[in-house]
């Protein structure tokens, strides 16, 4: 059905979203690639060079980099832990028959819509305040001394703060996923006395695998690079740091351009090695 | 699943997911009910939770103060402006991708999402470099390029699952009764597409309103939405609750109602058609 006419036409109506992408990737990149190897201080005598791999090496030998690592890691996974968990116990749950379901489902979406700056700065002060905060109220009204979060738990912290803001969007995806579930299938089981926990571990789970993958990757690149709710809250500190605001910190902070684009580009290999996979499962759907 | 089930149970379920709900909803709430305190109820201990003497001062105190309106309208422009510019530039692409396919489509389509995943930060100079030099610096304008450009994947991406939908026999029908390009995409298709870009407007907009990474440090005084403007209130201001949840919820409430009209097409949106 394709003729050639329509061919070029295609062509044709694809190239500005191909050129204005391309040009969105390649342009910067390459920058950062150029910059990652020179010596670049704007501040402190601007472009001194070539410097080979010295700054690839510099960024990983420095001491902030394995905390950042770690930080990183934390609040990755246990932000995946707390959403996937519960994301699966929740949709499960909403999958019920109940009165006021519409509704139900509008308050456990909702902080998905709040911007990353407020549910930062609401948290950080109206709850996590160690003097007027709900939680020093809530502490002292058990007769214990209320925490100061963001400093004595940071990290636990900005893993709270970003699992609330990302349950909404793992139960909204699983509960897509349980809702498509063959319901016969859970009947038939039930029939053959299935208990509730086999029901799970040998049918709903299985079900649910490829969209808890989908979950799991599409929320470790966002995650990989949550910027506003550390920089709200600690700006950095009590070893909130991780490995992106560390390079945001080196590039714009400490202005050292070098350092900080060697930085960036072990932060787009490692996403890039996320994104592989989960290109993987898209493509295969698309030729389903 | 549709299971008859006894009423006793439907009661636990319920009271299980109301008061799960109310749970994670409850820091939304409690900042919408602080907006109306003064600030001495704001921190009174123990917390009042309904009682007090409800007051709009706060929502004044702010407009007053900070201009509210200039964050608010900056907002509106970045998150429209780059919403709309992007599905202008996505329609065609999307359309020849689901009606004129070939080979290296799914590549590109694959490609085109991999640019999404690039961490902002590993191209935060070089973006700061260019925007210096064709003096975009804390320019709305700036902005909403930006924003189109990290958005446009998603945009092409929910067009292109949206258009597939669509049949291709009513198409080769219309072209059989010999109907011209033009008139098929006017008559034909569009009208079955609406649904679908209206959805794509929808989550997008939600999207580039809530960003906040480029506008943050890509902004000061002049061309900073509301994200960059509520980052400004982490100190000292932040001390001052009432004043503090009012801004928060006069920039979170309009998302909070389109965003419950977006429910389903945030699955297929953000999953890019592989949750349906």
């Amino acid at each position: 059905m394709a003729t050639k006419n329509s061919r070029s036409a295609a062509r044709l109506m694809m190239a500005p979203a191909v050129i204005l992408l391309l040009g969105w990737m390649l342009v910067p990149l390459t920058m950062t690639l150029w910059f990652s190897f020179r010596k670049y201080l704007p501040l402190r005598g601007g472009d001194l060079g070539w410097v080979g791999f010295d700054n690839y090496v510099r960024f990983v030998s420095s001491s902030s980099f394995w905390p950042s690592v770690q930080t990183t890691l934390i609040i990755v996974g246990g932000v995946l832990a707390i959403t996937v968990v519960f994301g699966i116990l929740l949709a499960l749950l909403l999958d019920q028959p109940m009165w006021g379901q519409g509704i139900v489902r509008i308050l456990v979406i909702a902080p998905f819509f709040v911007m990353p700056t407020v549910s930062a700065l609401v948290w950080k002060n109206i709850f996590m305040d160690p003097v007027n905060g709900l939680f020093a109220h809530l502490w002292k009204f058990f007769g214990a001394t209320p925490i100061e979060w963001l400093s004595q738990a940071s990290v636990q912290s900005i893993v709270m703060i970003v699992s609330w803001q990302w349950l909404p969007f793992a139960t909204l995806i699983l509960l897509t996923a349980v809702q498509s579930l063959d319901s016969e299938r859970l009947e038939a089981s039930e029939m053959d006395g299935a208990k509730p926990l086999q029901r799970f571990g040998y049918i709903i789970l299985p079900h649910l695998a490829r969209a808890i993958t989908i979950v799991v990757l599409i929320q470790t690149i966002f995650l990989l690079s949550i910027f506003a709710e550390i920089f709200v809250t600690t700006g950095g500190a009590f070893g909130t740091k991780t490995l992106s605001y560390l390079i945001f910190q080196r590039v714009l902070e400490s202005q050292n351009i070098g350092l900080g684009s060697a930085g960036g580009i072990y932060a787009v290999i490692l996403a890039n090695i996320v994104a592989i996979f989960l290109m993987r499962i898209v493509g295969k759907n698309l030729d389903a | 699943m549709a299971r008859s089930v006894t009423t006793q149970r439907k009661t636990i379920n319920t009271v299980l997911a109301w008061a799960i709900g109310l749970l994670i909803f409850f820091p939304i709430l409690w900042t919408i009910l602080t907006s109306f305190k003064t600030e001495a109820q704001a921190i009174n201990d123990p917390p009042i939770f309904l009682f007090f003497d409800w007051t709009l001062e706060n929502y004044s105190v702010v407009q007053e103060r900070s201009n509210y309106a200039r964050f608010l309208w900056n907002s509106i422009f970045i998150a429209g402006g780059s919403t709309l510019l992007g599905v202008i530039i996505a329609i065609p692409a999307a359309w020849s991708m689901a009606f004129v396919p070939s080979k290296r489509t799914k590549d590109i389509l694959l490609w085109m999402l991999s640019t999404k995943m690039l961490p902002a930060v590993g191209v935060l100079y070089p973006i700061y470099l260019l925007f210096i030099k064709f003096g975009l610096l804390d320019s709305v304008l700036g902005l909403t390029l930006v924003i189109m450009l990290i958005n446009l994947p998603i945009i092409v991406w929910m067009l292109y699952t949206y258009f597939r939908e669509i049949p291709v026999d009513i198409l080769e029908a219309a072209r059989m009764d010999g109907a011209s390009l033009k008139s098929e995409i006017l008559y034909v298709l569009t009208p079955m597409a609406v649904p679908g870009i209206a959805s794509t407007l929808l989550l997008n907009f939600i999207l580039a309103w809530n960003e906040a990474f480029w506008t943050l440090n890509l902004t000061a005084a002049k061309a900073a939405p509301l994200t960059a403007f509520i980052a400004s209130y982490s100190s000292p201001e932040g001390l001052f609750y009432a004043k503090l949840s009012a801004a928060s919820t006069m920039a979170i409430l309009p998302i909070l109602i389109l965003g419950w009209f977006s429910q389903k097409q945030l699955v297929r949106g953000l999953t890019f058609g592989a949750v349906k």
